[in-house]
C-alpha cells in the first residue's frame, strides 16, 4: 500500500469512526429514554393503585 | 392543550418523508459514492490517488456549511414566530454541523499533510476562516448551557446562531478572494473545475452526504422530541 492509499484509507476510516461513534451516542440515549419510559410507567401503575386503595376505602 | 405543547405533541409533524426511508437511502446512495470514488473514478492528473479524499471532503464541508445556515435559518424563525420547535431544530442542525465540521478539518488535515508536507498552514486563510467558523459554533454549546432552560436560552441562542450565519459566505469566498493559496478552488465563476466521472464521483457523494446528515438530523431531532414529552409527562405525573 502507498503512502497516498494510506492516508485517503486513513481519511475514510475517520469518517467512518465519526459516523460510528455518533450512532452509538444516539443509540445510548435511546436506552436512557426507554428507561425514562418504563420510570414513568411503574410511577403511572403506582399511581393507579393508590387510587384504587383510595377508592375502596372509601366505598368500604 | 398549550401553544407550545402542542409544538412537540407531534414528533413527526412536518417530516413527509419517513425516517426509515431516509436511513435506507443514506445506505444505498454512500455505497454507490464510496462504489464511484474508489472504483470508478480515475486518478487525478495532479494529485494522484491522493485526490480521492476530496469527495467526501468537499462534500463534508459544503453539507457542515449547510447545518449552519439550517441552524440560523430555524433561529430567525424561532425568534420571529416564538416557536420553541425551532429553537430545538436550529440546536440540532448546528450539533450536526459542529460535528461535519470536525470531520471537514480531520479529512483536510490528511489531505494537506499529503499534498503540502504539513497538517495544517496558519497562512492560508481558508482553512484559518473553516476553524473560525466551527469554534465559532463550537461555543454556541458553551452559551447554550450556561444558561437555565426556557425563553431567555432559546433567544440567546437564537440571536448567537444568527451572527454566525455571516461567517459562512466569508469562510467560503476566502479562497477566491484570496491573491495567494495552495488550497485548490473546486468551484470558480465558471462551474466546477472538473468533469466526466469525476464530476459524477463528486455529484453524488454530494448528495449522499447531504442526506447522511439529513437523516441524523431527523434522528437526534425525534430524540430530543420525545425527551420533552418525557419531561412534561414527568412533570405532569409527579
Amino acid at each position: 500500500m502507498s503512502t497516498a492509499e494510506k492516508y485517503v484509507t486513513a481519511a475514510y476510516c475517520a469518517i467512518f469512526a465519526l459516523v460510528l461513534v455518533y450512532v452509538v451516542i444516539i443509540a445510548l440515549k435511546v436506552q436512557r429514554l426507554e428507561r425514562d419510559v418504563d420510570a414513568l410507567e411503574e410511577r403511572v401503575a403506582e399511581r393507579d393503585e393508590e387510587q384504587e386503595r383510595e377508592a375502596a376505602a372509601v366505598v368500604g | 392543550m398549550s401553544r407550545e405543547r402542542a409544538e412537540f405533541a407531534d414528533v413527526g409533524r412536518t417530516h413527509r418523508i419517513p425516517l426509515s426511508t431516509l436511513a435506507a437511502a443514506s445506505a444505498v446512495l454512500v455505497t454507490l459514492a464510496l462504489v464511484l470514488v474508489f472504483f470508478v473514478a480515475p486518478n487525478d492528473a495532479d494529485q494522484g490517488f491522493s485526490q480521492r479524499i476530496f469527495y467526501f471532503h468537499v462534500s463534508i464541508a459544503i453539507t457542515a456549511y449547510a447545518c449552519f445556515g439550517l441552524g440560523a435559518w430555524k433561529a430567525l424563525m424561532h425568534l420571529w414566530k416564538r416557536d420553541p420547535r425551532a429553537d430545538l431544530e436550529s440546536y440540532v442542525a448546528i450539533h450536526q454541523g459542529v460535528i461535519f465540521g470536525i470531520l471537514v478539518l480531520v479529512t483536510g488535515s490528511i489531505w494537506a499533510k499529503i499534498s503540502w508536507g504539513h497538517w495544517w498552514l496558519w497562512s492560508e486563510d481558508q482553512l484559518v476562516l473553516f476553524l473560525v467558523l466551527f469554534l465559532f459554533y463550537a461555543a454556541y454549546f458553551m452559551l447554550r448551557f450556561s444558561v437555565d432552560p426556557g425563553p431567555q436560552r432559546e433567544n440567546f441562542s437564537a440571536v448567537y446562531a444568527l451572527f454566525g450565519v455571516v461567517l459562512i459566505p466569508v469562510s467560503f469566498m476566502a479562497i477566491r478572494l484570496a491573491k495567494q493559496a495552495i488550497h485548490p478552488v473546486v468551484f470558480t465563476r465558471h462551474g466546477p473545475n472538473f468533469g466526466g466521472w469525476i464530476l459524477v464521483a463528486y455529484v453524488v457523494s454530494q448528495i449522499a452526504v447531504l442526506v447522511l446528515a439529513y437523516t441524523l438530523y431527523r434522528v437526534e431531532l425525534a430524540g430530543k422530541l420525545v425527551d420533552v414529552r418525557l419531561r412534561r409527562l414527568r412533570e405532569a405525573t409527579a
